[in-house]
């Protein structure tokens, strides 16, 4: 569980910090690419004066060049020795500088993932699935990161800058100011160049995502467009959206050239200033050419660095706020959890109750969405649930699972209090089947058996069954192998409506509760799956929640909810000789005015 | 994949030694990034044509390029002859160095300029072509088939136009540099062979390895790459899912299960990303090796040679100079051919889409239907089909009279749909033909068309942007009060009212702030602004409340004052509304007549209307079976 430690891991420090927290998770890797950067560092500034010596031995200037073609040869072989060195070390360095930001990414996906599992329902409803997204992909990147481009650089540079600087302006001061004077201005300029360009990249972002956002609506509404003879209207979106995107890119452009342009002649610049007053010194006779061949090779070797502080400045940019929001997200309370001290649930008779249930959600506490519900059921009893959208009948199926807690009284399975239960025992033994069901893009017979991946074939086969889906399924070319979801075969609505169902079935559930979840399925196939399901409602109680009478006129109760009051209860027979708004929706239901349906019925 | 099949021999309860049959993320492979040939003439010349208009930019900025690399090969040069002319004993001393640094500077001018024109210009020409690329894709789009629209995924075509398209990016702007890369690749060759051609020679030995490693090391180093991206996006879909289907999970208790085998995910990326580092930075102590060994050489063969005043001292500088940009143009130079490659297979799924045979355009002779025609809808025998030999309407023939409203009811696949599709010309027909006031629908324009046939199709369709924007959608010269009646006629003025800025309320994507109802009012309110003559309605089925539901009704019923009415009618308030009704099944017109003469005559409709079905789509699945027999009896 090494992820859970990580996502503890410096909690409460700055962001920046909690990512060196991290990182020095791994400190064998750290220490090696430290090392490896010191080392190929090193070796990296040794180069200019080897050569610079070489040079001033072939011109025989040294010793009056006695024994130079010996030193020469000595020369070369320390050279290549330390250029497959450098060569070797700066590998270690890359590697394992990458190897660090990996191995802190791979449990900072574990921990995101774990988390994304546990946030609750009231998490979810507000937050948008592109900002999780965002989070786990874009970043945990800019996190991943922030080692090897950030932390790792600094050090990198500032040895690479410090210490030549140190080796050229101790050899010649005037000519070490020459060849560093680009320096400040270059690390200025690409630093906040990066800056721009980053936050014109935000922009850019969004104003792409604009453009394809008009392209996928236009696509996805093609029917409407073309029926409306829409063309030349969404070009014109398309041409605004795209002109808008286009004129910043141009923009960008301009930043970026004008940087990179000037950056080129500040560094050329500085160089032929080192040539000039190098040049009047060897002419002087107080320099050899060998130090000014030096010298010249620093530069080269300085200037990338230089340039690289711009990205250095944009990684430190980037991890910050990418950082801070992922953390934000990782140390995120989660709302429904075990309680300490929560038991398995026992089950004995299966009863459920509601004992005066009051419920608000949490973004809007001050609005009461049920309040004062009560009502039992035991085994074998189905309840049905009606009332307009809004009225707060799909919250009750909620509050039985735990996606949301009550915020008043409480709900009870056979005497045990939801909330002292825990969670896995909980949803195991209560199935909410919902409208909405998300097709995993596997096969069927994974898709049936999500909550039971162990299941055995036979089980499944009967759960589609009951739900009137197996002669579909086998239907199909490849039968319950056939691939679904968003890449694969498409179903109907009331076809995932009865996948879904079939899904709850493989829980053997002591509560089974039906929020809408034949909406989509015609009136024949629900009869039959009603008719299937008498049997299987035998062991359990079942909650049918339905604007749709048909579907739960059978129930042994039925409440009409509204505005999160029971206003009437009893059976279908008793409210409809009571008479009142069950009577009314009733009447609205049945064909108007039609007698030839009662002289049918 | 992580995917286990169940061993069905296997009767053990035991599940921690059976593997659960569950994958996290898709089970498809994504779309394979293809490297197909790295060279197609027919692809290159079509986005050369993209290209072309640019191409005096793409000119200026090649010999800009040229430029920008002579002055890189010249600098070294003069430092070589300051070292040499200048500050030599016996050289021409400090006028030399002033004429070397005079030259420098004018190189410094010349790199600069070279510098800027290049980068700005190949960097818009670049960003043009890319959006020229965009909109012609999308404006070819626009008019391709439906059915062909209906085949492909919008997905699909969105990675096409965005992903496709900016891939190309990266090579349109690098392209232009690799000419660049070549002429230094030679110019340095060339240089140091000028310079002294037996050094030269000697140095450059160690550049063949270097072309030979990089040509052992890139394929499967490409591999790598590859497999570290594809377990990076496999890990990523893995996570996207696992946001979408949180509920479903939360509520299967499922988390356990995703967790481990999500685990197995982020490592195998992890084991594939660290192995993509190890080919990326094996590279690194081969090229320092060889650049080490090429300096050694000129150290000990051109430090001997100076020393033996065979050479001059600055040309060993320029030497050093040279080899350490060495390696840089084979290295962008190899990259470039990957860079190549990729463009080439997104340049072909991108003529891909521009090739798409547009099937339905407007006849060059085709005349504008005009407002003051009659407004009547006449099928003629009409036989159509989405597949060859496999017709969905066959011979089919009604008239719509000017003013009236007919529902045209059957069961699912009976070809309703399709004769919506045909008044208003989304496919051309087979057989027979469609005409609209008079005029076969294929001699009008679609354009005009579409002004004068109003559609509200079965899911209501809302755009990005505020109520009033899509109310009014593309009749610019609606004004706000006609919006706003339009909205009152059709019932959803109160609830609009009732949303935070009233019509100027931005809706969320695709109106998911609204529900299905209220989105169905808005498309409603939509088809009254365009104030049609002629209106096709395919009704919702989908289950609404019964409180909006009645809204609807009495919408629908202002909807179609005035207008010619073509329903595609599902629930018996709105076909009992209708002057006539036409009964489809199996492609074929059954019966027609109003509602009494159909109950009358026993056949279909009679039956399908005394099932007490409240929906004519709520037929059970053995609905063969029953029409069968309600043809049977028919007959």
């Amino acid at each position: 569980m090494s992820h859970v430690i990580a996502a503890q891991a410096g909690k409460g420090l700055s962001t920046l910090w909690r990512i060196m927290v991290l990182t020095w998770r791994h400190p064998w890797m750290v220490i090696i690419t430290i090392l490896s950067c010191f080392i190929s560092s090193a070796l990296q500034l040794w180069t200019p004066v080897l050569l610079g010596q070489a040079v001033d031995r072939a011109e025989g200037v040294l010793d009056g060049g006695v024994g130079a073609a010996d030193a020469l040869w000595t020369i070369a072989m320390i050279l290549l020795v330390v250029s497959i060195l450098r060569g070797l070390f700066t590998m270690s360095m890359n590697y394992f500088g990458e190897a660090v930001g990996h191995h802190t990414a791979y449990e900072l996906r574990l921990a995101v993932y774990e988390k994304i599992q546990r946030l609750s329902f009231s998490y979810h409803d507000k937050v948008h699935t592109g900002d999780l997204i965002t989070v786990g992909m874009l970043d945990l990147e800019g996190v991943r990161m922030f080692f090897a481009t950030g932390l790792l650089r600094v050090i990198l540079l500032g040895t690479l800058i410090g210490v030549g600087a140190y080796m050229l302006i101790s050899t010649d001061w005037v000519l070490g100011l020459l060849a560093l004077s680009f320096a400040p201005f270059v690390a200025v300029n690409s630093s906040i160049t990066q800056l721009r360009l980053r936050a014109t990249w935000l922009t850019l972002q969004e104003m792409l995502q604009n453009l394809s956002r008009v392209m996928e609506e236009n696509l996805g509404g093609i029917r409407v467009v073309r029926a409306f003879a829409g063309g030349r209207h969404e070009m014109h979106k398309y041409n605004e959206a795209s002109d808008a995107a286009l004129e910043l890119a141009h923009e960008r452009v301009n930043i970026r050239v004008n940087s990179t342009s000037l950056m080129n002649v500040s560094f050329f610049i500085s160089m032929g200033l080192v040539l000039w007053y190098g040049g009047e010194r060897v002419m002087a006779g107080q320099m050899t050419v060998g130090t000014l061949a030096a010298f010249l090779t620093f530069m080269t070797i300085l200037q990338m660095p230089v340039r690289q502080l711009g990205l250095l400045v944009n990684s430190f940019a980037r991890a910050s706020t990418c950082g801070n929001r992922l953390f934000a997200f990782l140390d995120l309370d989660v709302e429904i959890k075990d309680e300490p001290g929560a038991k398995p649930l026992k089950l004995g008779e299966g009863t459920l109750r509601f004992e005066n249930v009051d419920f608000a959600y949490p973004s809007a506490p001050f609005r009461p969405v049920l309040s004062g519900i009560s009502f039992e059921a035991r085994k074998g009893e189905t309840i049905g649930i009606v009332g307009r959208p809004g009225s707060g009948k799909s919250t009750i199926a909620h509050l039985i699972p735990r996606f949301y807690d009550v915020t008043g009284g409480r709900v009870t399975i056979d005497g045990q209090d939801v909330r002292a239960l825990t969670l896995a025992s909980l949803r195991q033994a209560v199935a909410v089947v919902q409208q909405d069901s998300f097709l995993f893009t596997t096969n069927i017979e994974n898709n049936i058996a999500y909550g039971d991946p162990w299941a055995k074939e036979a089980r499944i086969a009967r759960a589609s069954e009951f739900a009137q889906l197996h002669n579909y399924i086998i239907g199909l070319p490849t039968g319950y192998e056939t691939i679904v979801g968003e890449r694969g075969v498409s179903l109907s609505g009331g076809q995932r409506q009865r996948l879904n169902i079939a899904r709850s079935l493989m829980l053997r559930p002591a509560v089974m509760v039906f929020d809408d979840s034949t909406a989509a399925v015609d009136a024949g196939t629900e009869q039959r799956i009603r008719t299937a399901m008498k049997r299987f409602a035998r062991d359990r109680v079942t909650l049918i929640i339905s604007h749709r009478l048909s579907s739960l006129m059978h129930a042994d109760q039925i409440l009409f909810i509204d505005e999160g009051r029971v206003v009437e209860r009893g059976t279908h027979e008793e409210l409809l000789a009571l008479g009142g708004r069950y009577r009314a929706l009733y009447d609205l239901q049945v064909k108007p005015g039609d007698d030839q349906l009662e002289a049918a019925e | 994949m992580t995917e286990a099949t169940l061993n069905t021999e296997d009767d053990s309860e035991d599940r921690n030694r059976r593997p659960p049959r569950a994958v996290v993320g898709s089970s498809l492979d994504r779309e394979e990034e293809v490297f197909g040939k790295a060279y197609d003439p027919r692809i290159v010349r079509r986005i050369w044509a993209f290209v072309k208009p640019y191409r005096s930019q793409i000119y200026l900025s090649v010999a800009a390029v040229l430029a920008f690399t002579l002055t890189q090969l010249a600098f070294p040069l003069v430092i070589r002859y300051a070292i040499d002319n200048g500050m030599a004993q016996g050289g021409g001393g400090r006028s030399v160095l002033l004429w070397c640094i005079a030259g420098f500077a004018g190189l410094i001018a010349i790199n600069f300029a070279a510098s800027w024109v290049q980068e700005t210009v190949v960097g818009k020409a670049a960003e043009n072509v890319l959006f020229d690329m965009r909109r012609a894709m999308f404006a070819h789009l626009q008019r391709v088939s439906l059915s062909w629209m209906d085949k492909t995924e919008v997905g699909r075509l969105m990675s096409r136009l965005m992903g496709d398209v900016n891939s190309m990016q990266e090579f349109l702007e690098t392209s232009v540099l690799s000419v660049g890369d070549i002429v230094l690749l030679f110019g340095i060759v060339g240089v140091l062979l000028w310079l002294d051609p037996l050094l030269g020679a000697i140095t450059m030995a160690t550049m063949p390895i270097l072309f030979i490693v990089r040509l052992f090391w890139l394929p499967p180093a490409k591999v790598s790459f590859m497999a570290a991206h594809h377990t990076n996006s496999s890990a990523n879909g893995a996570l996207a899912e696992g946001i979408n289907g949180v509920r479903t999970v939360q509520s299967l208790d499922r988390q356990q299960v995703n967790f481990d085998l999500y685990e197995e995910k982020a490592r195998a990326n992890l084991r594939a990303h660290l192995r993509a580092a190890k080919f990326a930075q094996v590279m690194v102590p081969i090229v320092d090796t060889l650049t080490g060994i090429s300096m050694a050489t000129v150290i000990v063969v051109g430090g001997q040679m100076v020393l033996g005043r065979q050479l001059d001292v600055g040309v060993m500088v320029a030497f050093l100079f040279y080899i350490q940009r060495f390696f840089d143009p084979i290295r962008s130079l190899t990259m470039q051919y990957s860079v190549f490659q990729r463009a080439m297979s997104s340049g072909t799924r991108i003529v891909e889409v521009l090739d798409v045979p547009v099937s339905i355009e407007d006849k060059p002779d085709a005349v504008a239907l005009s407002r003051d025609m009659d407004g009547s809808v006449e099928f003629r025998n009409v036989t159509f089909g989405y597949r060859k030999n496999q017709p969905v309407l066959k011979n089919v023939s009604f008239r719509v009279n000017p003013g009236e409203t007919v529902a045209i009811v059957g069961p699912t696949g009976s070809g309703k749909s399709s004769c919506m599709s045909l008044v208003h010309r989304f496919y051309d027909v087979w057989d027979g033909s469609v005409t609209v006031g008079g005029h076969d629908v294929r001699d009008v324009t679609q354009d005009s068309l579409g002004a004068e046939v109003a559609m509200v199709l079965q899911e209501p369709f809302l755009f990005t942007g505020s109520v009033i924007e899509n109310i009014r959608y593309n009749k610019q010269s609606a004004t706000r009060e006609q919006v706003i009646d339009a909205a009152r006629a059709v019932g959803a003025h109160d609830f609009i009212m009732s949303l935070a800025d009233g019509y100027d309320t931005k809706l969320e994507q695709r109106g998911g702030n609204l529900s299905l109802g209220q989105r169905q009012l808005i498309s409603f309110a939509r088809a009254l602004v365009a104030d049609a003559k002629i209106l096709v309605l395919d009704e919702a089925t989908a289950n609404i409340d019964s409180y909006t539901e009645m809204l609807i009704q009495k919408a629908l019923k202002r909807l179609l004052e005035g207008r010619t009415g073509l329903v595609i009618a599902h629930r018996l308030a709105t076909i009992r509304g209708a002057d006539r009704i036409i009964v489809l099944q199996n492609g074929e017109l059954l019966e027609s007549g109003n509602h009494d003469q159909l109950m009358e005559k026993q056949g279909l409709y009679s039956r399908l209307y005394t099932m007490n079905y409240s929906s004519f789509d709520d037929l059970p699945e053995n609905a063969e079976d029953m029409v069968a027999t309600a043809v049977g009896k028919a007959t």
